[in-house]
């Protein structure tokens, strides 16, 4: 019985590392851009699959190291061309607007990879179980969470102790005296997207080693990924690594007693944290718009 | 001048909307598709009641179009044979629902209050979805058929008369909006339009805007849900895929696409929406490709809707 606790616990972990990864991404264009990014899942499936189709020629750290980059590029050229036109617009237009892009990314990656799961092989001294009593920790499971960790760390040095990270922090409280004090918040708001996108390409590439390749990854992940950012509260970025960490645990825990609930549990701590906390856990009282 | 004009749109919208079955078929229609646009426009219409008309951001409103949907189909199979009394389970299930969620983020606005509505639907497509003895899980609800009318000793063959279904379909459709319509000229729809042009004023105006929001949240849930009662009855079939976010998805853009503006500008994105859906996924399997598209395209040239365009070009 503790064994099967601790799995779940361990599974919830990992699940929630990924929510965690990807609703950061969401939460950065968000906070910056007041855009909702609904395409988010589909560019998180597309990740997952450039990493295979590069990883015959450059190996599995290849693919690691490069298919997010190119996640995060493809995602510039699409916020160049539309997403930057809905900036400043009503909610309403850039919930549509990616909304729409979101079924064109899944139709394009089914059109050329196929509807079918396509495998996605790991290294296989990263896929071998690390202790037999504990058969579940293999070696990739460990992995990601050490990656996410790291990815999650590079992320907050950036924000905290670079220029770049510096000015979307302050672009976040008030954009207009960033703008006016010279700093080119055009660029600032594509680098930003890109950054985002970038951990959905790597939240991509991950998830393809742990739960396989198709075309509907990405929307699966989504929604847990905007219950981790309200949960967690709207503006927060720990709040958000915090939010999805917990909401994961909770749906992992959840497997054990009830399996059915998996999914719906996570709702239920939403409503939870807007009875109690309607800012979010780590939110700002206040900033509820 | 605008008063006759408003009169006499109104006029040609029931003038159509009455004869569909006549000519319908002869422009290489069927009746069903007008059943379903018709169905489709008042969800449009309801989820517009609190986009349009209330200015709030609902982006979920599948989820009460779906609980109506599996309220007709779960009461027909398992309670009682009666397509009104269903239809009244099913109103009942989603308002009820509305009015809790209601509850819990009428406070959040904008992006916040999208973002909620979105992840809150979820919970009961995961119900329907898990939940598959009684509905039926992936596979959807089925089993079940919608009962004839028995008023009296007049007897409406519902189910076997495609005519007459579409008719019964109709006589709600004008109910729920004439109610909406009386609703947005009182008083009470006046503070709406009141929130949505200014909120901070109004609530200096001593309106209480929480509830207001609320109330207008309410009356667009239950009117969503009677809408996916008629929408489980065209097939005699609920889906969850009625109560996903791509659903709610559909239903923005309709309103958005015809015009948030406008009462009956939710119709008109209905009908183009369902015909260009209908004629898409019988052509190519890329229909998806192209309804996304289609959003991006509504949302970059097309934002103020058809009324919207057509006020401009009379204005100009």
């Amino acid at each position: 019985m503790s064994q099967l606790v601790l799995f779940n616990l361990f599974n919830g972990l990992i699940t929630g590392a990924f929510y965690a990864l990807m609703a950061l991404g969401l939460s950065l264009i968000l906070n910056l851009s007041g855009v909702i990014n609904f395409a988010h899942g589909g560019f998180l499936a597309l990740g997952g699959f450039l990493a295979y189709t590069i990883m015959p020629y450059v190996g599995f750290w290849g693919a690691l190291a490069i298919a997010p980059v190119l996640t995060a590029i493809i995602g510039i050229v699409l916020e160049q061309l539309l997403i930057r036109r809905v900036y400043g617009r009503d909610p309403l237009y850039s919930l549509l607007l990616t909304f729409g892009l979101a079924f064109v990314l899944e139709d394009v990656t089914r059109l050329i990879w196929g509807a079918q799961s396509v495998p996605f092989q790991v290294p296989s001294y990263l896929a071998s179980p690390v202790s037999l009593d504990y058969f579940f920790l293999t070696g990739y499971r460990l992995f990601m969470v050490v990656l996410v960790l790291a990815a999650v760390t590079a992320l907050f040095v950036i924000l905290t102790r670079t220029r770049l990270g510096l000015r979307i922090r302050a672009g976040t409280l008030d954009l207009e005296t960033v703008s006016v004090l010279g700093v080119n918040v055009r660029s600032l708001r594509t680098l930003n997207f890109g950054l985002g996108i970038y951990l959905a390409g790597l939240a991509g590439v991950l998830a393809a080693g742990l739960l396989g390749l198709q075309p509907t990854i990405g929307a699966s992940l989504i929604m847990p990924s905007f219950v981790a950012i309200i949960v967690g509260g709207l503006g927060s970025l720990p709040g958000t690594l915090l939010g999805g960490l917990l909401i994961g645990i909770a749906s992992g825990l959840t497997t054990v007693f009830w399996p059915s609930a998996t999914e719906a549990v996570i709702y239920v701590m939403m409503g939870l944290v807007l009875l109690l906390r309607p800012s979010g856990l780590l939110g700002e009282q206040g900033r509820l718009h | 001048m605008r008063h006759v004009s408003g009169i006499l749109v109104t006029v040609l919208i029931w003038a159509v909307l009455i004869t569909v079955p006549y000519w319908l078929p002869l422009a290489g229609g069927y009746t069903s598709l007008g059943t379903r646009v018709v169905i489709l426009g008042l969800a449009a219409m309801s989820v517009n009641f609190l986009l349009g008309f209330t200015g709030v951001l609902s982006f979920g409103h599948a989820a009460y179009f779906g609980l109506g949907a599996y309220g007709v189909g779960l009461t027909i199979k398992y309670l009682a044979d009666s397509t009104p009394l269903a239809l009244l389970a099913g109103m009942t299930l989603g308002t009820i629902a509305g009015m809790l969620i209601g509850a819990l983020i009428i406070k959040l606005r904008g992006v916040y209050f999208a973002m909620v509505t979105i992840a809150f639907g979820q919970v009961f497509y995961f119900i329907a979805f898990r939940w598959h003895e009684v509905t039926g899980g992936d596979d959807g609800l089925s089993g079940w058929k919608r009962a004839p009318l028995e008023l009296g000793s007049l007897k409406v063959d519902i189910l076997g008369d495609e005519t007459a279904f579409y008719y019964f379909t109709l006589v709600c459709f004008a109910i729920a909006a004439a109610i909406m319509a009386i609703l947005l000229r009182s008083p009470f729809g006046r503070t709406l339009i009141a929130i949505r042009e200014n909120e901070r004023r109004t609530r200096f105006l001593g309106v209480p805007v929480e509830q207001h929001i609320w109330l207008s949240f309410v009356i667009s849930c239950l009117f969503v849900s009677l809408a996916g009662g008629l929408f489980a009855l065209v097939n005699n079939f609920a889906d969850p895929r009625m109560l996903r976010w791509d659903q709610s998805g559909n239903f923005v853009i309709m309103a958005v696409l015809g015009g948030m503006r406008s009462f009956w500008g939710p119709l008109a994105g209905a009908l183009i929406f369902v015909v260009l859906q209908d004629y898409l996924s019988s052509m190519t399997e890329n229909w998806m490709s192209f309804i996304g598209i289609f959003f991006m395209a509504v949302v970059l040239f097309f934002p103020r809707g058809l009324v919207g365009m057509i006020r401009r070009k009379s204005m100009a």
